[in-house]
């Protein structure tokens, strides 16, 4: 068996020694804390960007709330003119109506006013008309002339009639 | 071709260096220390050996994971760079589960041991490859480092204190001069349990894949695809087994890190 061979010992404990103590020097020395700063270099790095992410985030939702603010402060503010908008154009056709209407009045007073005027001398004229037709023929089948007065009392009471 | 012919063809295509006029298949011949430059110093054997290479290899590949791997230092990691910062995570987690914040300043000891032991299992299941894990001698070498050092570190920690680990609570006082005799024991096999473990794994892995492996070439073309079917399977346990190995070797220093440092 090789590994019994006691001629072997020293050269092997030897080299063990010189090799496991240079790579325990490269390691410590060199190597490991290569590592460690590239590890804690990465753990840094995504800590602030995990917490840039989260400032990031805290930024979004303070816009979105001052949007919705804004949002509804516009939406208070169109009502409020739509509403002011309403009641003065309702405001506007009211007056308007009302002079119309006092127009329309006026001239329909008016026009009744002229329709009775009318109407009256229209009505005097059939008096004297018929007090005309009514004389004539009574002298056409008298032949004589008719008395007027009597003529026109008779024409009144068939008016009245 | 006769079977033997045909096996020791295929012991030197897996071993690469076969000895010569070895006719049957040596499963041991692939843990051989080779020597491949002699040094001597002061009357001590340090020669660079064919062990000695594949640290070299493995501590080189560890290199190159960690330091090249991290090169770019990209914020969004790559292949290399991801397998780099998985392996600072795995065992950075591994320790703070086992000891607490009191073991980070062990963190480049231990993840060092775990690397360096993943990489020697893992690189003995390369084909032509030497496992450096497979030596009693190595693992030994790195389990009576760890037990030394706890222990030092036991004392440095708790002084005289320390030497209550051996005393369990709560059990009555006719029982407790043969638990604590269990106790130091169960202590002192500690670095033989923690290097056995590694190095018997390591062997017995190796040796029953190289024995399969004289079996398909044995077997010919008529029989030798059950042992194949066999080894494929084989492999992608002793690929488990090569990474368990380095996670159990490198979780039990935790455990007595942490005994030493909080004692029970």
């Amino acid at each position: 068996m090789p590994q019994l061979d006691f001629a072997t010992f020293v050269p092997q404990l030897a080299w063990l020694a010189i090799v496991f103590l240079t790579l325990y020097v490269l390691m410590s020395r060199i190597a490991l804390p290569r590592i460690a700063s590239v590890l804690e270099g990465r753990r840094d790095r995504i800590a602030g960007d995990l917490d840039k992410a989260a400032q990031s985030k805290a930024q979004t939702d303070a816009a979105i709330a001052a949007y919705e603010k804004a949002l509804a402060e516009a939406r208070a503010k169109a009502h409020t003119i739509a509403q002011a908008t309403r009641d003065q154009l309702s405001a506007e056709t009211e007056a308007k109506r009302v002079a119309i209407e006092a127009q329309l009045n006026d001239k329909i007073a008016k026009a009744e006013a002229a329709i009775k005027a009318t109407k009256e001398t229209a009505l005097s004229n059939v008096r004297a008309v018929a007090v005309d037709v009514a004389g004539a023929i009574v002298s056409r089948l008298l032949g004589e002339e008719a008395d007027k007065a009597a003529t026109e009392r008779a024409v009144d009471a068939a008016l009245k009639g | 071709m006769s079977a033997q012919e045909a096996a020791h063809g295929a012991a030197a295509a897996a071993h690469g260096a076969a000895p010569s006029g070895g006719l049957a298949i040596d499963p041991m011949h692939q843990f051989h220390i080779n020597t491949i430059y002699p040094i001597h110093i002061g009357g001590f054997d340090v020669s660079f050996t064919n062990s000695a290479l594949w640290m070299v290899i493995v501590a080189t590949a560890i290199t190159l994971l960690t330091i090249s791997g991290m090169g770019k230092r990209s914020l969004v990691p790559g292949r290399l760079q991801s397998v780099a910062e998985l392996s600072y995570e795995f065992v950075s987690n591994m320790l703070r589960d086992n000891v607490g914040d009191a073991g980070k300043r062990f963190f480049p000891f231990v993840f060092t041991l775990f690397m360096f032991v993943l990489f020697c299992n893992m690189g003995g299941m390369l084909p032509y490859s030497f496992t450096v894990t497979s030596h009693i001698i190595v693992t030994f070498g790195l389990a009576m480092f760890i037990f030394l050092g706890v222990t030092i570190l036991g004392f440095a920690v708790h002084g005289l204190h320390f030497f209550h680990f051996f005393v369990p609570k709560g059990v009555p006082a006719l029982l407790l001069p043969l638990l604590v005799v269990i106790e130091v024991i169960s202590y002192l096999t500690r670095p033989i349990s923690l290097s056995v473990r590694l190095f018997a794994n390591m062997m017995a892995g190796h040796t029953m894949l190289k024995v399969f492996a004289g079996f398909v070439i044995a077997m010919g073309w008529m029989g030798g695809f059950l042992p194949l079917a066999f080894m494929v399977a084989f492999t992608g346990l002793e690929i488990l087994v090569a990474f368990l190995q380095a996670y159990v070797f490198a979780i039990l220093t935790c455990i007595y890190l942490n005994d030493a440092l909080h004692m029970h």
